[in-house]
């Protein structure tokens, strides 16, 4: 007997809800096989992974903090991948972003003008959409596919920032390392909640879900991104152009991920390093799937990422298990979430007759 | 001219585990799918492989197991994507993460141990001979293999019926299985072979390059491969040259600074990817030059029912 | 793609049922803290990379092991591994800080500023960063005089070579790198005034292929003496295989070539750790800039390959115990860089401050430093 999937004609709401329980019941036994093998209990474990990182207001301050940079970039990204416009190079446009905003915080080093933050964050946008634009333009002017040339972005962007902090950003005082000098306080985000690292930086992934969720669902251009993804072809019929959906995809996406990088830089970080992201960009595409492309459930996803993450650490310091134990236990909490999402537009069908299209 | 040959050994040895991984990529995304999970299964080949050689001592067992592995993790891939539909860039990523956490766990208990690797090849009489000797004879077993390998992709995929058939899965899955083919078998194959290859890569490096287990050690070259293919337009011989181009920039460089030759190291390394890019957009604005060499399904799901 | 309009974003439920099972697991799990009678004193450490076998986060965790030994059951020591330098380390130190270690080592200079961040919030807490050049109240800095090592590998690769060629495999230009070559390149022309050290950089601390591709490059140029300042062990197998000679670098890595090491410059971090501790608890705990070198012990040569004739061997040691004993230090004038310019008049010794700012190759040194 074997199973087969056959294409539900509307996808299941039920699914909808049952696959992340899915989804968690077999990150559990996982988790459960995965721990009592390494001789830990593993409900004291799942303890340590996914409430004792946020049982305090410091960590649920961290929580925020590390989702932030990832929710904005998945906001960005989803718009694009809505339509099939598959930008894989956040982390090179947030990289570009805080290049960009990096370079007006050290212009403007000693301004204490109010006008330097915005400034900043203006700037990190126009850089991440500057980075975007090229996979953009390459592909509407010469079909160049931007999964690849947004890829490769990646890394000139990564070797710039590191150029940059080696080279003319140096901190002259810096003992030749490769760092600039910390930001003035005009360049820093405000503190939004004493005792935690929580900055106003966390508005502004916030305000990308809202924007997102409003352009979603509740505007043209939206509609007919969604359209374009949904049916190429129709699409050309109605008169939804292709290249413009492409401009919109991938600029949304350079956008927001450029101000993730200002989010950085201005935010924990207070300066150029030579690299601005631990991953978030590539992590971010992740997020994106597991919220389903759509702007609240990306919420969810990148507090749900932000927490492996703090758990992971957490996993380290209370129970002595080595990183590599997190590596493995958050790939495989994704491929559950990846691989349940299946029974929404599918349904599984137990042998039984052979349909005539073969497999 | 010794030094000549010597570089040109150096650059083979350094191209091989691109030239495996790239490989195996480009015959997986010959039949339309896209996993950007080569990192994390060079990383489980060469955990795999290092663990088998260090516990059977025989360096060769490690590469075979170290193949195995690299397939096996690529069939969570596939099985996720192929089977189950998830999409394929996600997926890809995800089963990097996994990877580079996998093996780093299964790993731990080895990182300590010292191995007898495979050494280059030392053909008594030839491997001396002036100037050919080293250029033909001198290099590492799995840089003949790789190469062999090379000469098997590019006649299967031109010369053979499966081949044609592969190719035809990745131009048009729907008109592929429509004529009656089983594309989403095939598609599982060409996922698996990748995985072989990019295990075999990795292999290389654990049991052979540089004899050695440690967390992340393969550096990147996983993403690296991912370029290669495209970079070489999805031809077999291209990335072949192309994974040498990739290799002989580092140690053109490394040879200019030791020769007291300043560069500008960040500058040059960014080199490989903007050509790339330049490459891709020249090939992609021709559309009969990429009708014949990308596939035009990357990356897009297919089911037989829809 | 399948329409994700209507897939309603229910996500949150598989975030949630996990939290709602852990949440009510019965406290039982949680640890209990009241076990132990006498509190033993709590030290944290932070490592920027996994632990391995060799290199720089294994000696510091040798040292935190040699400190756990050395002390018995009245401290525990626990440690993160592989924390990124940026904005996860703040967090990492902070709980570690928050969990009650009373001490905690910072071990990579990325943790600068976040240390100085968390000390702030921790006043009684006390702090250690190592390679750093900021203190504060409660954060020391430590570090090791590397180049006293790199002198007497110098020696040793000065006697040894027969191309007059020797080669450094280097990962980024910053200072103590610089100083290690600069080291390493006068101890080889006090012996051997012939003697050249190509350098190559490879732009990154941990890559076992590039650093090998490095070291065979080097070879394949003449070197028969190679070392390097990078983080595995690639250089001295890459060493082993060519059958020329290598000085290891953090760790003894003479099980990694057996026939190549010559000798190792190692850095040993468990007296200082034991002792910075025992003041921590005796409350003699002081904010201060340890560079440590020879005198102290950080830094120590692994033992000699066999090949080291007897004559160096005792040239080594007798150098070593004149660095030790403040008779000779490494960079005493005259000091010329590689462009034939005076930086130190014959007689002076170089201060502190200048050292810690080197950016020029001293005589010996071929090429030109990228970074000018």
């Amino acid at each position: 007997m074997r199973i087969r999937l056959e294409p539900r004609p509307e996808p299941s709401r039920l699914a909808g809800w049952l696959s992340p329980l899915i989804a968690a019941a077999a990150t559990l036994v996982v988790g459960f096989v995965l721990f009592s093998a390494l001789g830990k209990d593993p409900w004291q474990a799942f303890h340590v992974f996914f409430i004792k990182p946020v049982s305090t207001l410091y960590g649920v301050g961290e929580l925020l903090l590390k989702a932030g940079p990832l929710m904005l970039c998945a906001v960005g990204l989803s718009v694009g991948y809505r339509a099939n416009v598959w930008n894989i190079g956040a982390e090179g446009q947030l990289t570009m972003g805080a290049i960009f905003a990096g370079g007006i915080a050290l212009a403007f080093h000693e301004s204490t003008s109010a006008l330097v933050l915005p400034l900043m964050i203006v700037a990190g946008a126009a850089g991440g959409m500057a980075w975007a634009a090229i996979p953009a333009l390459l592909r509407t002017r010469f079909n160049a596919n931007e999964i690849l040339v947004s890829l490769m972005l990646v890394y000139v962007a990564t070797y710039t920032l590191s150029f940059l902090v080696h080279g003319p950003w140096r901190d002259p005082e810096g003992f030749n390392f490769p760092q600039s000098t910390m930001f003035g306080d005009a360049a820093l985000l405000p503190n939004l909640l004493p005792e935690t690292r929580l900055n106003a930086g966390i508005l502004l992934p916030l305000a990308a879900v809202a924007v997102g969720w409003v352009f979603v669902s509740r505007s043209l251009a939206g509609y007919q991104m969604r359209v374009a993804g949904l049916a190429p072809a129709a699409a050309n019929y109605v008169g939804i152009s292709a290249p413009r959906t492409v401009w919109i995809g991938m600029l949304a996406g350079g956008a927001c991920a450029g101000i993730a990088g200002v989010n950085e830089i201005a935010g924990p970080l207070g300066q150029l390093q030579p690299t601005a992201s631990p991953g978030y960009g590539f992590a971010a595409i992740i997020v994106a799937f597991v919220g389903r492309l759509h702007p609240v459930g990306i919420l969810f996803a990148s507090l749900l990422m932000s927490l492996l993450y703090l758990g992971g650490e957490s996993a380290q310091m209370g129970l002595a298990l080595p990183s590599a134990v997190t590596g493995l236990f958050q790939g495989a909490l994704l491929f559950f979430l990846l691989a349940s999402d299946v029974f929404i537009d599918y349904r599984p069908r137990f042998g039984g007759r052979r349909r005539a299209a073969r497999r | 001219m010794d030094q000549v040959a010597e570089l040109l050994v150096l650059t083979l040895a350094a191209g091989t585990p691109l030239v495996f991984a790239a490989l195996g990529e480009l015959v997986t995304e010959k039949s339309g799918v896209l996993n950007l999970g080569v990192e994390g299964m060079m990383l489980v080949g060469a955990v795999t492989s290092f663990m088998v050689a260090a516990t059977t001592g025989s360096p060769w067992l490690g590469v075979g197991a170290g193949m195995l592995a690299g397939a096996a993790l690529s069939l969570v891939f596939a099985v996720l994507t192929l089977s189950l539909m998830a999409n394929q860039v996600a997926t890809g990523l995800a089963l990097s993460l996994f990877g580079i956490g996998l093996s780093a766990f299964v790993g731990l208990g080895y990182v300590s141990i010292v191995i007898e690797g495979i050494a280059p090849l030392g053909v008594p009489g030839l491997s001396d001979l002036p100037l050919v000797g080293k250029l033909l004879f001198g290099h590492n077993p799995l840089v003949y293999l790789s190469l062999a390998l090379f000469a098997a992709i590019r006649w299967f995929l031109y010369r053979t019926r499966p081949g044609l058939i592969l190719r035809a899965v990745g131009e048009n899955p729907q008109s592929a299985h429509a004529i009656g083919f089983p594309v989403v078998r095939i598609r599982y194959l060409a996922v698996m072979f990748g995985g072989a290859c990019a295990g075999i890569g990795g292999a290389y490096l654990a049991v052979a390059y540089t004899p050695l287990w440690t967390e992340g050690m393969t550096a990147g070259r996983g993403w690296i491969a991912l370029a290669l293919v495209v970079f070489a337009t999805w031809r077999p011989w291209r990335v072949l040259a192309g994974a040498y181009l990739f290799g002989g920039v580092t140690l053109a460089t490394f040879q200019a600074q030791a020769l007291g030759v300043t560069v500008p190291s960040q500058l040059l390394a960014m080199l490989p990817y903007l050509a790339t890019i330049v490459v891709l957009a020249i090939i992609s604005r021709d559309a009969t030059a990429i009708r014949l060499n990308a596939p035009a399904s990357l990356g897009r799901p297919f089911h037989p029912g829809l | 793609m399948p329409d994700p309009q209507r897939r309603t974003a229910l996500f949150a439920t598989a975030a949630l049922t996990i939290a709602a099972l852990a949440a009510a697991l019965p406290a039982a799990a949680q640890p209990s803290p009241a076990a132990a009678s006498a509190t033993p004193f709590k030290v944290g450490y932070v490592y920027v990379s996994p632990i391995g076998d060799a290199g720089w986060t294994f000696q510091h965790d040798s040292g935190r092991k040699e400190m756990e030994k050395a002390l018995g059951g009245k401290i525990v020591s626990k440690y993160v591994e592989s924390v990124p330098e940026g904005a996860d380390a703040e967090r990492v130190i902070r709980e570690l800080a928050q969990s009650g270690n009373q001490l905690i080592f910072t071990t990579s200079f990325g943790y600068m500023n976040p240390t100085l961040k968390v000390a702030k919030a921790f006043p009684k807490t006390h702090f250690e960063h190592a390679t750093g050049y900021k203190t504060d109240a409660n954060v020391a800095t430590y570090n090791a005089r590397f180049y006293e090592g790199r002198y007497l590998a110098g020696i040793v690769a000065g006697k040894m070579t027969k191309t007059n060629t020797t080669g450094y495999v280097a990962a980024f230009p910053i200072p103590e790198v610089v100083m290690g070559i600069n080291a390493f390149a006068r101890g080889m022309k006090s012996v051997n005034p012939k003697a050249e050290v190509k350098v190559i950089w490879v732009n990154s601390w941990y890559d076992p292929g590039r650093e090998s591709e490095a070291a065979n490059t080097l070879i394949s140029q003449g070197a028969d003496v190679v070392t390097h300042h990078t983080d595995s062990t690639a250089a001295v197998q890459a060493a082993e295989a060519k059958k020329v000679y290598a000085i290891g670098y953090h760790s003894d890595m003479s099980k990694y070539g057996p026939h190549a090491q010559l000798t190792a410059v190692t850095h040993q971090w468990g007296a200082y750790y034991t002792k910075a501790v025992q003041d921590a608890m005796a409350g003699k705990w002081k904010p201060g800039n340890t560079w440590g070198g020879i005198k102290e012990g950080m830094i120590r040569m692994a033992p000699f390959n066999p090949v080291v004739p007897k004559e160096t061997q005792d040239l080594v040691n007798k150098v070593s115990g004149d660095i030790g004993a403040g008779k000779f230090h490494p960079f005493t004038g005259p000091l010329k860089d590689n462009d034939g310019k005076e930086r130190l008049a014959a007689g002076k010794v170089i201060t502190d401050a200048d050292l810690s700012r080197m950016d020029y190759y001293v005589e010996g040194v071929q090429g030109k430093l990228p970074t000018k």
